[in-house]
């Protein structure tokens, strides 16, 4: 599904740059359900605009579905992000003066489906969520937890392939926040690949793969058996206290 | 375009800040509305003075006399002069571009008290010898009977035309004038005519409140002998007047042993000069309405582009967001430009409408003011069609070009700077 090959990208600022990603190598499976841990400044925000086509890289490769991403015009990564891709942010990012349905309606609107069909649709995604009796409420009238829940329906009304999530929880409760990753995780039971960026270990450890990240390379990556092992090295190992 | 969602969202952005949208729209609208307005009034001001001058004939010259200006062949300067029957002849003989000559004496006017008698009534009127020709120059309309002809002036009878204020004065309303005598300075005329003014030019006295009698017998009956007070010329078709103008004046004063250089004996008026020069600031009226209008419009643009820009900035992360979830280019940039053109017509086809109405009222009000109006250089306040469709025109395109530029600030937001957490 992905696969990154010695990925590199810095940023120019004036004079300065800055290396951020170091020829990072990756593999994502359809269906995987993966956490991007890491340090800020590690580069996991880049990493995730790379694989979201936010962003180009400067070096190596990204393969999407088969499909080589490099260079591709603002059109053409806009249809691609529609078709493939679908966001989860950290601030919900719901458009404030439309409703629950119109925002999950959103990108069927780019995909021209007409109107009434998409309200349609968007109204059994959120029924999905148990959003229902919300569809005509505005984001400023929802919780927390209900706005995060319109913005998965939201990403995954175009029938993506993978979910992009960059914390999701990291603006939730702890309540709220198991609740979404439950959500997240019956998506993922559908066949949809999931990505979330956290640095909460509670949060990655309900993934089945965490990728950790160091000065633009991956550190290491750990797969769903060896979780415990790595949350108790992390509990005693003080150099992983402050991450 | 016509989607509802994007309408929608024209909307919303726009009712957002409900003042600011307001502010900016009103630019619009006020620039549209003085345009509008200007160019109704400079046409209300050209409309009233066309009306005026009406059909009076634009070929022509009117020549008077005047105390010399210069001594001369051993007269004095300062001396009183006539121009005469004679001159006439002359003028005809050796002028041959000349194609109207009528000449036109006055007599008594309404200053010097009543001067027109019939019963019990009296009134004080302007008292004109003229020849039939006048009427080709200040065209007016016959109402009853007829004007001078041919034979009166050559038989010199004693008749009268008389203008529609003099019937108003000395007839009851609805009696028939024709054959009825008047005495006009002590002398018996019969009615053959009432006139009614077709332009608003007058000379010596308004031509409603004159009496206007054959030329010859004017100057017969009072005494004026060979004198001619006042001409009027034309010119024949492809000849300036003012070439006229000249010719007839060097005959006249070669004839009268004035000075050629003498610039004050004679004076004229040369009409078709004065329509130059009306037409001249016609002109330059309607150039400056769209200048100041056009400036005023502009203004109101770069107000709107102006806001578009601080709107643009404000949705960075909205537009981010749509960008992520796959909006393109060309959805964001026609998006800004709808919103752009949507502002920008909206409030100038209000200023259009409200322009176009206000003309309207004062049009109404100024028909509604009974005959008061006559003196009025101003008449029917309008703007054409085309300069309405014009102005729609320039609407559009004012909003597209509003829109460029935040549209193209839009299109520079990278969907990751947007996102990026503060």
């Amino acid at each position: 599904m992905i696969a990154l090959n010695n990925v590199h990208k810095s940023y120019v600022t004036g004079n300065n740059s800055l290396h951020v990603l170091k020829g990072l190598d990756l593999e994502i499976g359809a269906g995987e359900f993966v956490s991007i841990m890491g340090p800020s400044g590690s580069g996991k925000s880049t990493l995730l605009n790379i694989l979201g086509i936010l962003d180009d890289y400067d070096e190596g490769s990204y393969i999407l579905n088969g499909k080589t991403i490099k260079g591709l015009t603002e059109t053409q990564s806009a249809i691609t992000r529609n078709e493939m891709i679908g966001f989860v942010f950290q601030s919900f990012n719901l458009i404030s003066f439309k409703n629950a349905k119109e925002n999950v309606a959103l990108p069927l609107y780019y995909k021209k489906i007409s109107r009434r069909k998409r309200n349609q649709i968007a109204l059994e995604y959120l029924d999905r969520f148990g959003l229902k009796d919300w569809a005509d409420h505005l984001p400023s009238e929802l919780s927390g937890g209900q706005k995060q829940r319109v913005a998965i329906a939201r990403a995954l009304i175009a029938q993506p392939k993978i979910i992009l999530a960059d914390e999701p929880t990291g603006a939730l409760d702890t309540t709220t926040s198991l609740e979404v990753m439950q959500i997240l995780k019956d998506v993922n039971d559908q066949g949809i690949t999931v990505i979330i960026v956290t640095h909460e270990h509670d949060i990655a450890a309900m993934t089945r793969k965490i990728i950790r990240l160091k000065d633009g390379m991956i550190e290491e990556t750990i797969i769903n058996g060896e979780l415990k092992m790595y949350r108790d090295r992390v509990r005693t190992d003080k150099t992983y206290q402050y991450v | 375009m016509f989607d509802l969602d994007r309408w929608n969202e024209i909307w919303h952005a726009l009712m957002k800040n409900k003042v600011r949208s307001l502010l900016t729209a009103f630019g619009v609208f006020w620039g549209i509305f003085m345009l509008i307005v200007m160019a109704g009034a400079g046409n209300g001001l050209s409309n009233g003075i066309v009306e005026g001058v009406g059909k009076f004939a634009t070929n022509s010259a009117f020549l008077w006399t005047n105390r010399t200006g210069e001594p001369y062949k051993g007269f004095k300067r300062g001396r009183y002069w006539n121009m005469d029957s004679e001159d006439l002849k002359i003028i005809k003989e050796k002028v041959p571009e000349v194609q109207i000559l009528s000449p036109k004496n006055f007599g008594s006017n309404n200053n010097s008290g009543p001067n027109t008698v019939r019963g019990l009534k009296n009134g004080s009127f302007n008292i004109k010898g003229d020849y039939p020709e006048y009427v080709q120059i200040d065209p007016v309309t016959v109402e009853q009977g007829r004007w001078i002809n041919q034979i009166d002036i050559m038989e010199k009878r004693k008749v009268c035309a008389i203008g529609t204020k003099v019937f108003e004065t000395m007839f009851e309303s609805g009696e028939n004038p024709l054959g009825e005598y008047l005495k006009i300075s002590g002398v018996y005329y019969q009615v053959i005519g009432v006139i009614k003014p077709e332009t608003r030019v007058n000379i010596n006295g308004r031509t409603e409140e004159s009496v206007f009698i054959p030329f010859t017998t004017m100057q017969q009956t009072y005494n004026m002998g060979n004198d001619v007070h006042f001409l009027a010329i034309t010119s024949i078709p492809g000849v300036p007047v003012s070439v006229v103008e000249e010719k007839v004046k060097d005959i006249i004063k070669k004839r009268h042993s004035i000075s050629p250089s003498d610039t004050q004996a004679i004076n004229s008026v040369n009409i078709e000069k004065q329509f130059m020069q009306m037409r001249g600031l016609f002109l330059g009226i309607s150039i400056l309405t769209w200048i100041v209008g056009i400036g005023t419009l502009m203004a109101g643009v770069i107000g709107v582009s102006n806001i578009m820009l601080v709107i643009v900035k404000e949705r960075t992360k909205e537009i981010g967001v749509q960008r992520a979830l796959g909006a393109r280019p060309v959805t964001i940039i026609s998006q800004i430009m709808l919103e752009s053109v949507a502002l920008t017509t909206i409030a100038g086809y209000i200023g259009l409408s409200l322009g176009v109405g206000l003309l309207e009222l004062i049009n109404r009000i100024m028909e509604s003011q009974p005959k008061s109006s006559e003196e009025v250089f101003f008449r029917n306040p309008e703007v054409s069609i085309s300069v309405a469709v014009a102005s729609l025109i320039v609407l559009i395109v004012a909003g597209l070009f509003a829109g460029s530029i935040p549209a193209k600030r839009a299109l520079q937001i990278k969907p990751i700077e947007a996102l990026r957490e503060e």
